[in-house]
């Protein structure tokens, strides 16, 4: 295997800045953006390095819980940064949390105790890398649907009261919003789906090739991780919609709006 | 079926308190300013907003209504109506036992897309989708607002009609006072004088 320094990994950053310099001589606008998203994944990926190579070395079950915590209020908190128009109060991060936390680390869990069985269950070189798969695509499913639910109760606030007005029950009335917003959700890991080893080749199973692995045992990790994502995903945007709905609609099936927060 | 409507101290951020108690066959015309909480009023009695106070229809109170059932018995006919299917027909559970003439519409229409309706060709069919639930009540929020005047009169003589037929209460909020004066047995006027929080 050959293992990448320091300067090659400038060499690299060297052609983003190429990418900078030529944004800023035809004032494009993107330099800045670029540049902070750049350094900020730097910063986070050798702090990462940092925190698993201390983690490998004690493999204590309270360091990993506490590192899926993190993991898991991050999630959280990118969640509800990423919507438009947001349930009002905590409703929005705890919504985002209690449905990825329900979805992705029961699947991970799942997946460690009865397929991949490392000893222990919560060996970290295993549980960190699915949970940090897992979790990342079932985040941006479920604040695509959580953002479709707020933000489309919203555009569809006439429709949804006449249909209630006409005695429809609340689920009848935003049947459409819902399936609006699981279909959106998922989209992009069906997609996935669809097209990996053909058109795109997905991360993890390049890693695993690059770091000198047997092509079919990445294959078939990939491939593992693909059918856990998109469960983790589907359980993870059916749990927010359900919630969120639950929040838009009160007892006595009204719309409330006054529960979305204003338009950031 | 005839049902009285009773509102006691019904009241919210925008309106109220107000008492009423509706008879059978009455019908109030609701009238005053732009913003003075007519709308609100209409919404706060159809279960749409939250509301204090009680309503009650032939002494049962509201709360021992589901939501749904309550909507389709207190029927509320917004200004600006909505249609979410393709077509019209869609929009009905019995589309066939529909008397569309009444309102000078042909059976045609039952077939076009909703993006083709005029806004008079809608609202005189969102009259008769409400009235396919056979309310006891009917609130009608400016309900002849975009019509003109021949219009105006036959969308009035069905809702005479179904009032006369059915014993249905009505809440009319109209701006104009001819109407108010041709449609009404009682009046209010809004804002309601009475004890703001």
């Amino acid at each position: 295997m050959i293992t990448l320094a320091a300067p090659d990994l400038m060499l690299a950053a060297g052609l983003v800045l190429v990418v900078a310099l030529l944004s800023i001589l035809g004032r494009l606008g993107l330099a800045r953006d670029l540049l902070v998203a750049a350094l900020r994944m730097t910063a986070q990926l050798l702090l990462l390095g940092l925190v698993l190579k201390t983690l490998f070395l004690q493999t204590g079950f309270w360091w990993m819980a506490l590192m899926a915590l993190v993991m898991l209020l991050m999630a959280g908190h990118e969640i509800r940064a990423r919507q438009k128009r947001r349930l009002s109060g905590g409703w929005s991060f705890a919504s985002g949390t209690v449905s990825v936390f329900l979805s992705a680390f029961s699947v991970t869990v799942f997946a460690l105790l009865v397929i991949v069985q490392p000893k222990p269950w919560y060996e970290p070189q295993y549980a960190i890398p699915l949970l940090g798969m897992i979790l990342g695509k079932t985040m941006s499913a479920v604040a695509l649907a959580l953002d479709r639910m707020s933000d489309g109760a919203w555009q569809q606030r006439k429709i949804l009261e006449q249909r209630l007005m006409l005695g429809q029950e609340a689920s009848e009335a935003s049947r459409d919003l819902r399936r609006d917003a699981v279909r959106t959700a998922m989209i992009p890991i069906i997609n996935a789906m669809a097209v990996s080893g053909v058109v795109s080749l997905p991360g993890s199973m390049t890693g695993q090739i690059l770091a000198g692995a047997e092509p079919f045992e990445a294959v078939r990790y990939q491939i593992l991780i693909m059918f856990l994502a998109a469960a983790a995903s589907g359980l993870g945007v059916f749990t927010a919609v359900w919630l969120a709905s639950h929040r838009l609609f009160d007892g006595r099936q009204r719309l409330r709006l006054d529960h979305l927060a204003g338009r950031d | 079926m005839t049902t009285r409507l009773e509102l006691e101290r019904l009241r919210n951020a925008h309106f109220g308190p107000i008492d009423l108690m509706l008879e059978p066959g009455e019908c109030l015309a609701v009238s005053g300013p732009s913003g003075a909480g007519k709308s609100c009023f209409l919404r706060a009695i159809a279960d749409l907003d939250p509301s204090q106070g009680e309503v009650r229809l032939d002494g049962r109170s509201r709360n021992e209504f589901r939501p749904p059932t309550w909507r389709r018995q207190v029927a509320l006919l917004p200004s600006e109506c909505q249609w979410w299917n393709e077509r019209v027909r869609e929009h009905f559970d019995d589309p066939g036992a529909l008397a569309v003439d009444v309102l000078a519409l042909s059976p045609e229409i039952l077939e076009r897309s909703v993006a083709r309706l005029s806004s008079g060709e809608g609202q005189r069919l969102a009259l008769l989708r409400l009235l396919a639930n056979q309310p006891a009540v009917l609130l009608l929020d400016e309900p002849t607002v975009n019509l003109d005047e021949a219009n105006i009169g036959k969308v009035e003589a069905v809702i005479e009609h179904y009032r006369q037929e059915h014993g249905a209460a009505v809440v009319w909020v109209s701006h104009s006072r001819a109407q108010r004066e041709r449609v009404a047995t009682r009046e209010l006027c809004f804002p309601v004088a009475g004890r703001r929080r």
